[in-house]
C-alpha cells in the first residue's frame, strides 16, 4: 500500500487511465499548466503532452459540449468542473443533452465520459463555491454520481468510471484534499455502485457520504465511548447506481438508520434512502428514519457560520441520540 | 441582401459537373417532399407533439448534404428533418419516427426534434438553442485527436447567435483550430420576433466573425450552387488543419416556426418576395438555362413522389413502439435500472 493524499490520489487516478488508454483525453480550466486550482492535477502535462491535457477558457458550456461531442465519436474524456457550484453554468449540456441523448437515440450512442469537480463546504469561500450539489445530479436519469471519501476510493472509482460507458459525474470533496490514506499498489480499480460498510456495530446504522464520512466514523467512536450506543457507518460512495442491497441489509440488522448530509435539506439522497427503507421495512424498524443535513439555507462564510450549519460530529451524536428519546 | 459590412465568399470558379448539380436537386426535392408529407401528416394526426419545417431552405442542407464526406459529422436542430435526410437516413425511418412508428430512426424515442442516425453521421437534432455548438465543436476535437480529416457541421438559426453557447463554442473552436463549419440559417426570425429587432448587428453571424478571428462568410441560401461552393471551401478548410468557419446563409421559412405558428407577423410583401425566391423554383429554372433536359429533371421529381408515397405508407404500416423500450437504453448495458 502507497500512502497518498486524496488530491494526489487525484492525479495518480488519471495518469494510471491515461496510461493504460490513449483514448482518455482530460481538458478544463487551469488544469494542465497551472496542475489544477486545488493542485490536484499536477504533473499530468508533462507526462501525456498538450494534445491530451488542455487548458480551456473559462467555458463550462464549451467544454462540458466539448466533451460530450468527443464521446460520442471515439474518445474517453475527463472534464474538470473547477467548483461543482459552476455546474450550474453548463447544466444544460449535462442534464439535457449529455444524460438523455443515448435514450433518445435509442442507444445509437454512447457517452463515456467523466465530469470531475471540487464539491463540498469546509473552506469559508461562502455559497457559490461551497455547495454539496451530488443530489442535483441524482435526480437526472442517465447519470451516474459518484462520491469518494478516500484516497483509495478517488482512484479505485475514477478507474471504474473511466472504464464505464455511461457519463459519471465524480465529486470531489475539497475538505478532504489534504487528507492521507493507503491506495494500493499497481493498477487499482474499484466498482461502481457498491457501498462500502466500514464499521460494524449493533444499535443503529449511520449511512454517510463523502466528508461526512469521517465525521460519522468519528461520531461512531463517540457514540460507543460515551454514551454505550454502538452504530455501524455505511459510506454510500455511490448514488447513482445505489447499493441498496448494503443499506438495507445493515439497517436491518440494526433496526435504526440515520442519513448525514452535507446537502440542504430538500430532496437530499438521504431522503431517497429513507423513502426505501420506510417501504421495505418497515417493520424492522425499531425506530423512526433520521436525516442530519445541513439546514435549508445558502451557505455563509464566516468560519463559525459555516461550522454552524454543516453538520458536525457533536451534532451527529446528538441527533442520532434524540432518535432514542 | 445588405452585405455592404461583410464580403460575399467568393468559391473557386470551378463549374459544377452534371452530376453533382442533379444531387443538390435531387436532394432539395427530397426535403421538399418530406416535409410536405409531414405536414399533410400533422394535420390527419399521423404526427402529433410539434415539428419545425424547413420549407424553402433545402438548399443549405442539400447543398451540404452532397459536399460531405461519408464519415463527417451532423449536428442539426429541432428543425432538423432536412440535415438528418440529406446524409442518407431513409425517408421511411424519419417519418415513422416523427408518426410515432416502430420503423422511426429511434423507434418512437425521440421524435422530431431529435432526429439522429448515427451511421449515417447524423449525430442528432438538439432542441436547446445553442447547445449543439459546443458538441460539435467536441466531434471535431475528437476527429483532430485521431487524425481522420473528418469534419464536423453545425446547423443552427439566427436566433441562436445571442445565446452563449454560440460564443463560447466559436472561441473554442477557433482557439483550438478545429475542423467545424458552423453555419447559420439567417431566415429572418426567431421564433416569431425579427431577428433584427433584438441583435445589434446587422449580419447576426457574420458580424460576430471578426471577434473570433474568423472571415465573415455570407451566402444567399436560396442558392444551392454557391451553397455548395462554400461548403466545399469551408469543408476543405477543415480537413487541412486551417480551424473553423462561420457561415451566414441568408434564407426564408415558407411556413411558420412551428406547427404551432401561421407567421402572421410577417409582411406580406415579403413573404411574395421570397417566395419567387425559392430555391427549388429557381435551380430548376437555371438548370433548365443550363441546357439540362426537362425529362431528367422531371424523372427526379418523379422518383422523390413515389419515394416519399412509399415511405408514408410504410410508416403508417409500422407498428408503435413495444411499450417496454421506454424502459431500455438509459445506459449503455441497454438497463434503465439505478439500484440494486
Amino acid at each position: 500500500m502507497a500512502e497518498l493524499t486524496y488530491r494526489d490520489a487525484v492525479a495518480a487516478a488519471i495518469a494510471q487511465e491515461m496510461a493504460r488508454d490513449p483514448s482518455v483525453v482530460f481538458l478544463g480550466e487551469d488544469i494542465a499548466a497551472a496542475g489544477g486550482v486545488f493542485k490536484a492535477t499536477v504533473g499530468l502535462l508533462d507526462r501525456f503532452g498538450p494534445t491530451r491535457v488542455r487548458d480551456t477558457p473559462i467555458s463550462e458550456q464549451a467544454l462540458i459540449g466539448a466533451a460530450m461531442g468527443a464521446a460520442m465519436t471515439g474518445l474517453k474524456p475527463i472534464a474538470e468542473i473547477m467548483f461543482s457550484d459552476f455546474l450550474a453554468v453548463c447544466w444544460d449540456i449535462i442534464a439535457n443533452q449529455i444524460a438523455k441523448t443515448r435514450y433518445m437515440t435509442n442507444g445509437q450512442v454512447t457517452m463515456p465520459l467523466v465530469i470531475r469537480t471540487a464539491n463540498g463546504a469546509g473552506s469559508r469561500f461562502g455559497a457559490q463555491h461551497s455547495q454539496s450539489l451530488e443530489n442535483w445530479a441524482m435526480t437526472v436519469p442517465g447519470l451516474k454520481v459518484v462520491a469518494p471519501a478516500t484516497p483509495a476510493d478517488v482512484v479505485g472509482l475514477m478507474a471504474a468510471a473511466v472504464r464505464d460507458p455511461d457519463p459519471v459525474l465524480f465529486f470531489e470533496h475539497k475538505s478532504l484534499y489534504a487528507t492521507k490514506g493507503p491506495v494500493p499498489e499497481g493498477e487499482w480499480v474499484d466498482q461502481l455502485g457498491k457501498a462500502k460498510v466500514l464499521r460494524i456495530g449493533d444499535d443503529v446504522t449511520i449511512v454517510a457520504l463523502a466528508a461526512m464520512v469521517p465525521k460519522a466514523l468519528a461520531a461512531a467512536d463517540r457514540l460507543a465511548e460515551q454514551h454505550g450506543v454502538t452504530a455501524t457507518v455505511v459510506d454510500v460512495r455511490s448514488l447513482v447506481p445505489l447499493d441498496t442491497q448494503t443499506i438495507l441489509r445493515e439497517v436491518a440488522r440494526t433496526g435504526r438508520l440515520v442519513t448525514v448530509e452535507e446537502n440542504p435539506r430538500l430532496c437530499g439522497w438521504g431522503a431517497e434512502i429513507a423513502s426505501i427503507a420506510s417501504q421495505e421495512l418497515f417493520y424492522d424498524l425499531d425506530g423512526p428514519i433520521l436525516r442530519v443535513t445541513t439546514p435549508h439555507v445558502p451557505l455563509p462564510a464566516a468560519d463559525n457560520l459555516e461550522d454552524h450549519v454543516i453538520p458536525s460530529v457533536e451534532r451527529i451524536v446528538r441527533e442520532v441520540l434524540q432518535a432514542y428519546d | 441582401m445588405n452585405t455592404k459590412h461583410s464580403r460575399m465568399a467568393s468559391p473557386p470558379d470551378v463549374p459544377i459537373d452534371p452530376a453533382t448539380r442533379l444531387a443538390l436537386y435531387r436532394k432539395m426535392m427530397e426535403v421538399r417532399a418530406l416535409e410536405k408529407r409531414a405536414y399533410d401528416l400533422f394535420l390527419q394526426n399521423l404526427i402529433k407533439g410539434t415539428s419545425h419545417l424547413a420549407l424553402g431552405q433545402e438548399a443549405i442542407a442539400a447543398a451540404f448534404g452532397v459536399a460531405m464526406r461519408e464519415d463527417d459529422y451532423t449536428f442539426c436542430t429541432y428543425r432538423g428533418h432536412a440535415h438528418t435526410l440529406v446524409r442518407g437516413a431513409s425517408m421511411t425511418g424519419v417519418l415513422g419516427e416523427l408518426m410515432g412508428r416502430e420503423c422511426g430512426l429511434m423507434a418512437g424515442k425521440g421524435g422530431s426534434m431529435h432526429l439522429t442516425s448515427v451511421p449515417h453521421g447524423a449525430m442528432g437534432s438538439y432542441a436547446i438553442v445553442g447547445a449543439h455548438l459546443p458538441i460539435a465543436a467536441g466531434a471535431a476535437w475528437s476527429a483532430q485527436y485521431r487524425g481522420t480529416e473528418q469534419a464536423a457541421v453545425c446547423f443552427f438559426g439566427d436566433g441562436t447567435t445571442n445565446i452563449g453557447a454560440f460564443h463560447e463554442a466559436l472561441n473554442f473552436a477557433a482557439v483550438w483550430k478545429l475542423p467545424v463549419v458552423f453555419v447559420c440559417e439567417n431566415n429572418l426570425y426567431m421564433e416569431y420576433t425579427p431577428i433584427g429587432a433584438v441583435t445589434a448587428v446587422e449580419h447576426p453571424a457574420a458580424d460576430r466573425a471578426s471577434a473570433y478571428g474568423l472571415e465573415p462568410l455570407i451566402v444567399d441560401g436560396n442558392d444551392v450552387e454557391a451553397m455548395f461552393k462554400v461548403a466545399q471551401t469551408t469543408l476543405a478548410r477543415a480537413r487541412a488543419g486551417q480551424g473553423p468557419s462561420l457561415i451566414e446563409a441568408k434564407t426564408y421559412r415558407h411556413s411558420g416556426h412551428s406547427r404551432a405558428d401561421p407567421a402572421k407577423y410577417r409582411p406580406a410583401e415579403e413573404v411574395a418576395a421570397w417566395m419567387r425566391r425559392d430555391p427549388i423554383k429557381l435551380y430548376r429554372e437555371k438548370l433548365l438555362q443550363q441546357g439540362v433536359e426537362e425529362a431528367a429533371i422531371s424523372k427526379i421529381e418523379a422518383s422523390v413522389a413515389a419515394e416519399v408515397d412509399q415511405a408514408t405508407e410504410a410508416a403508417k404500416a409500422s407498428s408503435v413502439p413495444e411499450e417496454s423500450i421506454a424502459m431500455t437504453e438509459v445506459w449503455a448495458n441497454g438497463d434503465w435500472s439505478w439500484r440494486n
